[in-house]
């Protein structure tokens, strides 16, 4: 098992590498400039060089790299050009926020996803299967950021019950109130994988059921509570593969939903930094993202064969 | 690809501004019921508990501008930032919205350039004025500003300030503290508009610098200028707290507010959804397309003139059509500025120059720049060219940015006008950052790739913003922002006349006469002045939209 473990560790950095040499390529090949920002829209060119020289970006491309990837490596991420601030805090702060919110909507996705799903399973064809679909469905195909708007004209301007933006001020609220704040924009998060997740386990459940297994434990003259028991054992592996997958979606791919409500996570951080060509930003927080999404898949076949144990970690 | 998405954000502000969710299925509706408002109002006062005199503003900006003095996030952050917990020693007039915005005293009391030798300033300084941290403001605390952005052997030296405050001050060579309240400034070269580039220099406090411990990290959460406002709280990329300076020596500017709350919304649906759900009472930029409803839903729409152009810039390099005054004449006689105002809900002032008419740089051109489609046709025929016989153009434009106000609407819109007279125009796309970069490497740059116009608009605060720097020939790239390589020795010469005219009324006689070749020679493609609508909800009181970049908020009330 820990060999197995360090085997998937290592198997991060080639991927953590690629994934910074592609992001680095990326963001040289996008026209603009990172000091826009930092400089007055008048600055001489002599002022220019230094600012140029001072970041760093006077020096030829694939010296840029190395000199980031030997300060990555070190744990030193840089520091943003827009603001001046380590590039390490401002991910570290962006990412409390967005994993919280991941994480709720991670739940709402989980519990939602497998409850309909099972009852969709069960009842398949019937008039409820069919609603439980068109419900999944339609979480799958609705645009994010559209789907927040109308939550937002809804809950936040009609009936004024929830904040529309931000995530308050972070130092005076208990945690009911940070709550209030998450509430629209998880939900918004979670309309997608809830409606993947409802897929999946309606296929899993459906597919159970019509196993031998099930017959023979009918047969064997258990309860129907007992053989729902058995089918939610047998499920339980794949759907939790599913759900650590679409985690890692929730944390990466969550810009437009934080850009929609300003939430203050690395989704709204990724939207500015590429706007602003901060590429110490950007880089960084690409980075730190890839490196959550290797993680996560690690953890996830960790765990796997806990719930499986046809699985044998040699 | 661009319309469509325009036309998705459109459609969803519609909804945010609607308030009503039957629009969803029934597509564009306008209006919501008083009901929906006064629940709005009456439930929003208890959604986030703030004190009565607390005003929470929607920037456009991504991040809170940095409180270290010269700050950054561009006019916004002096706006906010920049002019309210710091002053310069020449600050502007913001008191009224019917006039022009003057130069007046503010730290200093009163400045003289010596008749003998043009390039020697005296400055005197206002006593009494305190610190926020109590420390006494003086002529050492100006030396030591002016070293901050000035001179990298200093230990207050800082990258980060002087990055955004040098390049305002390009001619200023030394300076001294003569006495207590009097700073000697020498120029390079005679500089007539010293005054005006020095309002853009704000104090830090040196007092409060050394006891943070000689460090502009840590003077960020506990600065200290001589403004009007203090900061209580600053939490990057969240919020910013302001609280008046009850010691402010201009008491009649003594903030009547308990708190100025600033977030960063720069979504601009975000903003509205925003103000809509009384989490914030005033939003700036609102788009035109929330205009509307947003009164109709009791909101106070401000909006005013302000020394801003948006106009094409053109390439005067060899093979540019543009190099044909009767061309350019042609196009700015061609595009219905009146139809893309209302296009913009009223949100804009026809061009008529670089400047609005009403300024007194404007000066008495012959050429008058209007919608005359007949005249316009006849000069294009004169060039040679009509509708069968077009001029291809690539135009440079971006989707967003600071001051574009609505740059693909109003893009093919003058699209649309320009094609009733044989000119088509094909665009090139980018965004607001990589514009800019192009913008300052010139139109020779690599970068251009055949376009031979670009769409940036700009500040014209004062006369070298407004009108200096795009057509002095010495200032092509690397040297300056002349994009179009444009190259007149008269224009230069009226140019070195309004830096060194030291009497008031022949220098704006120049700086008229460099406007009318401006517009007589149709050099730029003049379309529309911004009018900064910002949005404020209905118990915002006292605000006066000043015609300028910057606004005071000290007379401000929340009730």
């Amino acid at each position: 098992m820990l060999a197995y473990i360090l085997k998937r560790i290592a198997y991060a950095v080639p991927i953590s590498i690629g994934v910074s040499v592609l992001c680095f390529s990326l963001v040289q090949l996008a026209p603009g400039d990172p000091l826009t920002l930092v400089i007055s829209t008048d600055a001489s060119q002599e002022a220019i060089d230094a600012a140029k020289q001072r970041y760093g970006l006077d020096q030829p491309l694939p010296v840029q790299y190395f000199i980031w990837l030997k300060n990555a490596v070190a744990g030193d991420l840089g520091q943003s050009i827009a603001s001046g601030r380590p590039v390490a805090a401002e991910i570290g702060n962006a990412t409390v926020y967005s994993l919280s919110l991941a994480f709720i909507a991670s739940v709402i996705a989980f519990v939602l996803g497998c409850g309909m799903g099972v009852i969709s399973g069960y009842t398949l064809g019937s008039m409820t299967d069919k609603l439980v679909s068109a419900i999944a469905i339609s979480g799958v195909s609705i645009p994010h950021y559209w789907l927040g708007i109308v939550l937002v004209v809804l809950f936040s301007v009609n009936l004024n019950l929830l904040p529309a933006m931000g995530a308050g001020n972070s130092d005076e609220m208990d945690l009911w109130q940070r709550l209030r704040f998450m509430v629209l924009p998880a939900i918004t998060l979670a309309a997608m994988p809830t409606g993947i997740i409802t897929r999946s386990v309606r296929a899993l459940v459906a597919e159970k059921l019509s196993e031998d297994f099930v017959t023979a434990l009918a047969a064997k003259g258990l309860t129907r509570t007992q053989i729902f028991f058995h089918i939610v054992k047998n499920a339980a592996p794949t759907a939790l593969a599913i759900v650590g997958v679409q985690m890692g979606y929730l944390m990466a791919g969550s810009i437009l939903v934080e850009t929609v409500f300003s939430w203050p996570g690395t989704g709204l951080l990724l939207n500015n930094a590429i706007l602003n060509r901060d590429i110490p930003l950007l880089q960084g927080t690409i980075l730190v993202l890839a490196l959550f999404f290797v993680v996560l898949n690690l953890v996830v076949d960790i765990v796997h064969p806990l719930f499986d144990p046809r699985i044998k970690r040699a | 690809m661009n319309t469509k998405h325009m036309e998705a954000g459109g459609y969803i502000r519609q909804l945010l501004c609607d308030g009503n969710i039957k629009s969803l299925f029934r597509g564009v509706r306008r209006g919501t019921t008083a009901a929906i408002l006064a629940t709005t109002m009456i439930v929003g006062a208890g959604l986030d508990v703030q004190a009565a005199g607390t005003l929470r503003i929607g920037l456009q900006a991504s991040d809170i501008p940095l409180p270290n003095g010269q700050t950054d996030q561009g006019s916004e952050g002096m706006r906010f930032i920049g002019y309210t917990l710091f002053e310069a020693l020449v600050a502007y007039d913001l008191s009224s919205s019917d006039k022009p915005v003057t130069l007046v005293p503010g730290l200093a009391t009163s400045w003289s350039v010596d008749e003998a030798d043009k390039t020697k300033w005296t400055f005197k300084l206002r006593e009494g004025v305190k610190f926020h941290d109590g420390s006494t403001f003086d002529a050492a605390a100006v030396v030591w500003n002016l070293d901050k952005i000035l001179n990298p052997d200093a230990a207050q030296y800082d990258e980060k300030q002087a990055g955004q405050g040098r390049g305002r001050i390009p001619t200023i060579a030394s300076y001294t503290a003569v006495d207590d309240y009097t700073v000697e400034i020498t120029t390079k070269t005679a500089d007539a508009l010293i005054p005006f580039e020095i309002a853009w220099i704000v104090m830090s406090s040196p007092t409060q610098w050394e006891a943070v411990g000689n460090s502009w990290d840590a003077f960020l959460n506990d600065p200290s200028g001589t403004g009007p406002f203090k900061l209580e709280a600053y939490v990057p990329r969240e919020r910013a707290e302001l609280v008046p300076n009850p010691d402010y020596w201009n008491t009649d500017r003594i903030p009547d507010l308990d708190k100025v709350v600033l977030y960063p919304v720069p979504d601009e649906s975000a903003r509205v959804a925003g103000i809509r759900s009384g989490q914030l009472d005033w939003i700036e930029a609102p788009p035109a397309d929330a205009l509307e409803s947003l009164q109709d839903a009791g909101f106070t729409i401000s909006s005013n003139v302000y020394p801003h152009v948006w106009p094409w810039h053109l390439s005067r390099l060899e093979g540019s059509p543009w190099n044909d005054i009767k061309v350019r004449k042609a196009a700015n006689l061609a595009i219905d500025r009146e139809g893309m105002k209302s296009l913009l809900n009223g949100m804009m002032l026809p061009a008529k120059g670089m400047v609005p008419p009403t300024s007194d740089w404007f000066g008495s051109p012959e050429f008058e720049v209007k919608y005359d489609l007949e005249a316009a046709r006849a000069l294009m025929a004169e060039a040679g060219h009509s509708k069968d016989n077009p001029i291809n153009v690539k135009a440079i434009i971006s989707p967003s940015g600071g001051g574009q106000m609505q740059p693909i609407l109003m893009n093919e819109f003058i699209q649309q006008n320009l094609a009733e007279i044989g000119i088509n125009v094909e665009f090139d796309v980018r965004d607001w950052n990589a514009l800019i970069s192009n913008w300052r490497a010139g139109a020779k740059d690599a970068t251009t790739n055949g376009a031979m116009s670009t769409n940036s608009s700009y500040f014209s605060q004062d006369p070298f913003t407004a009108l200096m720097r795009h057509v002095d020939s010495r200032l092509v790239a690397p040297n300056g922002t002349n994009w179009g390589y444009y190259s007149n020795p008269e224009a230069d010469a009226l140019i070195d006349t309004i830096r060194t005219e030291f009497d008031p009324a022949k220098q704006l006689e120049a700086i008229q006469a460099l406007h009318e070749i401006y517009v007589d020679e149709a050099l730029f493609l003049f379309v529309a002045h911004d009018v900064a609508p910002r949005a404020m909800a209905p118990n915002v009181k006292g605000f006066v939209q000043a015609q300028n970049w910057f606004q005071d908020i000290t007379p401000v009330t929340v009730e």
